[in-house]
């Protein structure tokens, strides 16, 4: 919303010429707390600040520039407007050059005459400013009332009439000159000023009116009260007069009506200058208000530690602060009839705070999560007391029992630990049975521990089968819990079309943590369950209309597909010979464990690389997905300075380089990979992994295509397109790769989690994450630079790194262009990834520990990322025949893909 | 022939859709964007789009063809990266002003094909927002760096203005912006050029809000945008990509409901689904477009990425024979802005 105001305060502590703190710290160079100064007063009601540079010793033009761009990354800062406050107007230029918001110039004026008023007054309209004039000309600056009025009437003419400024962006400052200086033409100076401004109001219509307050008192420095008076009472027949701005202290002014009589008619008599000797009454009484003149000192910091052991409780609650949590607990438990009533009261009572401003968006991800850290310890703190009362915990007041897992073959859990951590946090009992878990195994649990609501989650595609059968158990077995689903892998539709029609209860995916808890709270409670049920099946039945006519694409044959091939022009081609080097800092080459020995002529390898050291794949990180992974959407590093989300982003972000140096140090991690370089030939769709000889075939790796009909020129691709055909006499080569900076990582996360400590466990899976990929994307260089060395003198930053902007791809199964992820099966053949690396597969080809990164490597320079797409059920009877499967083994390997629905 | 101005008065202008995403879908070889002209040059070109002016001209115009058969009254050039800044990844500064020239005619030829003295088809000139950003720092740990300075931005600006001028099209497009100083830094350009040439060809400013948090990349909100350009004078002011038209629609009603110049809209078809690929239908899309219309919200409507001829079609369908947005009247007020905005009434 806009916000408009009558009188509008400019802050004035960012200047060097008037607060001595602000100068000091710019001379020093400490810009940190010199921002400082400026968040305090934006958080202390200025609706625009003044940032003056003007001081001998400095550069002003380098320091406004700088001072300014560090503002720009201060969202609580950069939300209200800037004045730019010099006498320089380099210096003014250089500050409009910085500020992307509508700001003030301050000031320009007729003093160097017209032709620089009128050149400075068009750069503002240039720049898009509004213009502060000060009632200045040739002659001087203005003191009486008619001098004011004659200067700034003849530059509203000009600026209006000349150069077609609008009146509503020009601000005159008629001059507030020091009153009661014991000079007597000064006695004047007040009622100049505000007799000024009520005849330039009306002779200048939509201009506005400003001026700096602290002038007016100057007299009486040292003497706050009696300034504070003085402001006041200037500012309210001032504004009465029309002046709608001012650079005013809010700390130096007083209520009106606080003021006592007797001083305030003292003050009257000089502002309005009734009488002669007002200035010496003044002076006479100032002693008596004099006071210690120091204004309250600030103590903010701790000062919550003075209140009440409840309101501490969800101070640090909100706030996140686990320091005191195991002594406030205490304190509150001593005080309570029983332990328990602590977790149900203040506790409780702080997590509801926590949970509403995180349902209204006024509370990130991460700052929940370092709330559930300081409930965690809180409770953990209470439960021996709990029992040893023998006091059952009272399960009556909980919202509901949800038994949560990730389903058998699916390793990932970071999302689930994310939506457990918020359900507790709103007051769900959560049982976690952790990763990989059979559908018996949570199907039992859910009924040993009569639980309210089942959640699911998984990653990868096999998952979304692996939940149907859950769904489907859970019908065989006559249950009627409601069925939660989540994950990256799962959506509305695959809810709606595949999950719920196998189970008659209630069944509902969530996209997200937040969304979980009002979900589960319908979930839990029968009357509300039953309304939710009819909602869905309402929307379930559109979801799968609408996917019902979805299913039109128009496929080729396969054989058509394979005749739009992607046109590579082969003759003239010669494929780039692997490099292969015997030794190399990292790995020594290796024979292939399919047979082949790494003979004096290689024309294949293996390298192992172990304990890779993880300080070389800090700098590449990709940070994005880290802060996905926290449910915070954005690109890195723009995030860091989003005017909403940025300030928490930034405390994540450096908990996470944090948490990385300590990885590194302590070697937490180890990383370990494997990359292999084969001849190869394409036969169809196939592409042949072939012994040193090109004689004998070691291993097939076969690839989908995309079917559907193209326009005209696009072709239908396939991975096997990358690869010279068997046919043409080319010797080609295809590359292998896993890695995994996972060891270690699960045993640690443990740990974190049976401390209670979410947050941290959950830090180190995501980095864990991130170091794969950056080890993945490391490898993928050096094979193109050294071990097939077909682009030795590549230099790419990290940004073009991540861009993907080299030449050739590393696909991984389970991705778009080769989404089957029994193709990793072959990975692990051809380069014995399990005994190299230590990451196995499970039944469903997840990668354990789920740190960890496989795929093929291409170098044709034309080769590309896409997507495979719907393919129907030719390719689908042929893929089964090549891989030795049942067409219904296929299907179900290939589910995500099929273009026709499969005969159940 | 009706100007700009006057067309705008009489009715709803329908703008072309997506240049990026039809070439995407031409799938030019690197050989192609190479062409004759630059075979031999030594870094890859694959991905430039704006050199297709260049050295596939005909792709080009084929595109602006369709999108005028589709039924647009203006179509934009494909000069979307043609600054000195955006073009230093491919070490191509030295053509930006053959890219901004080339494309810049390839447009006018095709527009006036179509135009008839009835309804004259227009051509904008785009000035995109470059790839860096001036109030944004590259580097987490010095908050204060940036990687381009107001003066750079506005030289390079003003150098592809010129070019586009002089090449004839009827206004220029401030597009996607996601910092509005880089923005400012373009108006900054234009209002010298045009005092230079004594000229006074339209200006359209378009801002990008990047997500949900309905702000622009550097943080602002609608409002607090549309009071850090406004100076420019521009002759409509609108929103443009980042979101489809669901989650773009308050922020359009929003600048309808403030701008005092015409409001323009292109929103993406949807955003990118699993596969990054854009899968709102043109009827869809087309649905949206013609509520806003109908709600009196917009000036000018098409699409941005995603959106095909078919998009296009559709919108000129649905926004036909609708009555245009009537320009507000509002108090007279001192709109300023930092990230948000802030106006004290005269």
């Amino acid at each position: 919303m806009s916000s408009t105001a009558t009188f509008v305060n400019i802050g004035e502590r960012t200047n060097v010429t008037g607060s001595a703190r602000f100068r000091r710290l710019i001379k020093e160079d400490d810009y940190a707390t010199a921002l400082d100064v400026a968040r305090d007063q934006v958080e202390n009601g200025a609706q625009i600040i003044d940032v003056n540079m003007d001081e001998g010793m400095l550069d002003s033009a380098e320091a406004m520039r700088k001072f300014l761009n560090l503002i720009a990354g201060e969202p609580d800062i950069a939300r209200v407007p800037v004045m730019i406050d010099s006498s320089k107007w380099s210096v003014i230029e250089a500050g409009l050059q910085c500020i992307q918001g509508k700001g003030i110039v301050n000031s320009i004026s007729l003093k160097e005459g017209e032709e620089a008023f009128f050149e400075q007054a068009r750069a503002c309209l240039d720049y898009g400013a509004a213009v502060v004039v000060m009632a200045f000309d040739e002659v001087g600056q203005a003191d009486t009332e008619d001098r004011k009025v004659e200067i700034c009437k003849r530059a509203f003419r000009l600026l209006t009439d000349e150069i077609g400024f609008a009146p509503e962006d020009i601000i005159f400052d008629p001059n507030i000159f020091a009153i009661a200086t014991g000079i007597e033409e000064h006695n004047n100076y007040a009622v100049d000023f505000i007799e000024a401004t009520r005849r330039i109001r009306r002779e200048c219509p939509g201009c506005h009116i400003s001026g700096g307050l602290s002038n007016v008192s100057f007299s009486f420095r040292g003497n706050e009260p009696v300034r504070r008076a003085m402001h006041s009472v200037f500012l309210y027949y001032a504004i009465a007069a029309g002046m709608d701005m001012g650079i005013v202290n809010a700390g130096q002014l007083d209520v009106y009506d606080d003021i006592p009589d007797e001083l305030r008619e003292a003050v009257e008599d000089v502002v309005l200058n009734r009488r002669e000797d007002g200035t010496e009454r003044l002076l006479e009484m100032a002693e008596k208000y004099r006071g210690d003149g120091k204004g309250k000192e600030k103590k903010q910091d701790l000062a919550w530690r003075e209140w009440p052991v409840n309101k501490r409780l969800e101070h640090a609650l909100v706030h996140g602060i686990d320091a005191y949590a195991v002594e406030d607990t205490e304190l509150a438990r001593q005080a309570a009839d029983k332990p328990l009533h602590v977790i149900e009261g203040p506790l409780m009572d702080g997590m509801n705070v926590v949970g509403d401003l995180f349902g209204a968006g006024k509370m990130f991800l991460p700052q929940v999560v370092k709330s559930a850290r300081v409930m965690k310890k809180a409770v953990a703190h209470l439960i021996p007391y709990i029992e040893e009362e023998k006091a059952e915990a009272d399960r009556g007041k909980s919202n509901g029992r949800i038994i949560m897992a990730t389903v058998k073959g699916d390793v990932h859990d970071i999302g689930k630990n994310i939506v457990g951590v918020v359900l507790q946090c709103n007051n769900f009992e959560v049982i976690d049975l952790g990763v990989m878990v059979p559908a018996q195994q949570i199907l039992d649990a859910a009924e040993k521990e009569d639980a309210d609501i089942i959640g699911l989650s998984g990653l990868i595609t096999p998952s979304l089968d692996e939940m149907v059968f859950v769904a489907s158990e859970m019908q065989r077995r006559g249950m009627t819990q409601p069925l939660m689903i989540g994950g990256a892998t799962t959506s509305r539709a695959h809810t709606a079309v595949k999950i719920d029609p196998a189970y008659e209860g209630v069944v509902m995916w969530v996209k997200d943590a937040s969304r979980s808890v009002p979900v589960a709270a319908r979930m839990a409670t029968k009357a509300h369950r039953q309304a939710l049920g009819e909602e869905l099946k309402t929307e379930y039945d559109e979801v799968r209309e609408r996917h019902a006519s979805k299913r039109k694409d128009k496929f080729l044959t396969l054989a058509a597909a394979r005749d739009n091939r992607t046109p590579i022009e082969w003759d003239g081609y010669t494929p780039p010979v692997p490099a292969l080097p015997d030794e190399t800092p990292f790995a020594r080459r290796e024979a292939s464990p399919l047979g082949g020995q790494a003979s004096d002529q290689p024309r294949s390898g293996v390298y192992v690389f172990r304990d890779f050291p993880l300080q070389d794949l800090v700098d590449t990180i990709d940070w994005t997905p880290f802060f996905l992974s926290w449910e915070m959407k954005g690109r890195y590093p723009g995030i860091l300075n989003d005017p909403v989300k940025g300030p928490e982003a930034r405390k994540l972000f450096d908990d996470a380089r944090q948490m990385l140096q300590t990885i590194v140090e302590e070697r937490w991690l180890t990383a370990n990979g494997v990359a292999g370089l084969f001849p190869a030939c394409v036969v169809d769709d196939d592409i042949q992994v072939l012994d040193d000889e090109r004689e004998r075939t070691l291993a097939v790796i076969e690839n989908l295509r995309q079917q559907t009909e193209h326009r005209a020129g696009v072709p239908n691709r396939s991975l096997a397109d990358f690869v010279a055909p068997a046919n043409n006499g080319l010797d080609d080569w295809v590359g292998a790769f896993a890695v995994t900076t996972g060891l270690g990582a699960p045993e640690r996360v443990q740990a974190f989690k049976e401390a209670n400590d979410d947050y941290n466990a959950i830090m180190l899976e995501a980095l864990a994450d991130r170091l794969a990929e950056s080890f993945a994307e490391w490898l993928h260089r050096y094979v193109r630079t050294t071990l097939w060395g077909y682009r030795p003198d590549e230099s790419l930053d990290n940004d073009a790194l991540i861009g993907e902007k080299y030449a050739g791809i590393r696909p991984a199964p389970g991705y778009p262009a080769c989404p089957e992820h029994t193709g990793k099966d072959t990975i692990w053949q051809l380069l014995d990834v399990e005994r190299n690396t230590g990451i196995e597969l499970t039944e469903s080809r997840a990668m354990w520990p789920g740190a960890a990164v496989s795929g093929w490597y291409f170098s044709h320079p034309d080769s590309r990322y896409f997507v495979v797409g719907r393919i129907a059920k030719d390719q689908v009877r042929d893929y089964a025949k090549r891989k030795g499967w049942t067409v219904e083994e296929a299907e179900r390997w290939l589910a995500p893909n099929l273009g026709y629905e499969p005969e159940a | 022939m009706i100007d700009l101005h006057a067309a705008l008065k009489e009715r709803i202008l329908v703008i072309d859709g997506a240049m990026g995403t039809m070439i995407q879908q031409e799938d030019p070889s690197e050989a192609e964007y190479r062409g004759s002209q630059f075979a031999d040059w030594d870094s890859d070109l694959k991905g430039n789009n704006d050199l297709l002016s260049i050295t596939q001209p005909e792709m080009i115009k084929a595109i602006h063809r369709q999108y005028l058969e589709a039924g647009a009254d203006l179509i934009t050039t494909n000069s979307f990266s043609a600054t000195t800044i955006a073009q230093a990844d491919y070490g191509m500064e030295s053509v930006a002003a053959q890219m901004n020239r080339a494309s810049a005619e390839l447009a006018r030829e095709v527009a006036d094909e179509y135009s008839t003295p009835e309804r004259p088809r227009y051509v904008a000139g785009v000035l995109g927002p470059t790839n860096r950003t001036a109030s944004i720092s590259p580097d987490v740990n010095d908050p204060g760096k940036r990687n381009v300075t107001f003066a750079q931005l506005a030289q390079a600006y003003g150098e592809a203005a010129e070019v586009l001028l002089d090449t004839g099209v009827d206004a220029l497009l401030l597009e996607t912006i996601f910092d509005t100083l880089n923005a400012k830094a373009g108006i900054y350009a234009l209002r010298k050029l045009m005092r230079e040439r004594g000229e006074d060809i339209p200006i359209m400013i378009s801002g990008t809000i990047t997500d949900a948090s309905g702000r622009t990349l550097s943080g602002q909100t609608t409002e607090a945008f549309y009071n850090a350009v406004a100076h420019g004078r521009p002759l409509t002011m609108g929103l443009n990509c980042a979101l489809g038209p669901d989650a773009l629609r308050q922020y359009v009603a929003e600048l309808s409901r403030i701008s005092r110049c015409y409001t323009h809209a292109y929103p993406n078809a949807g955003l990118p689904n699993e596969f990054g690929e854009y899968d709102l239908a043109p009827e869809e899309m087309a649905e949206h477009i013609g509520e806003w219309a109908q709600s009196g919200l917009l000036n000018i409507a098409g699409g941005c990425c995603g959106s095909t001829p078919a998009h296009i079609a559709a919108i000129a369908r649905a926004v036909a024979g609708k009555a245009p947005r009537e320009l507000p009247d509002r108090p007279r007020a001192m709109r300023l802005s930092g990230l948000e905005p802030f106006s004290i009434v005269s």
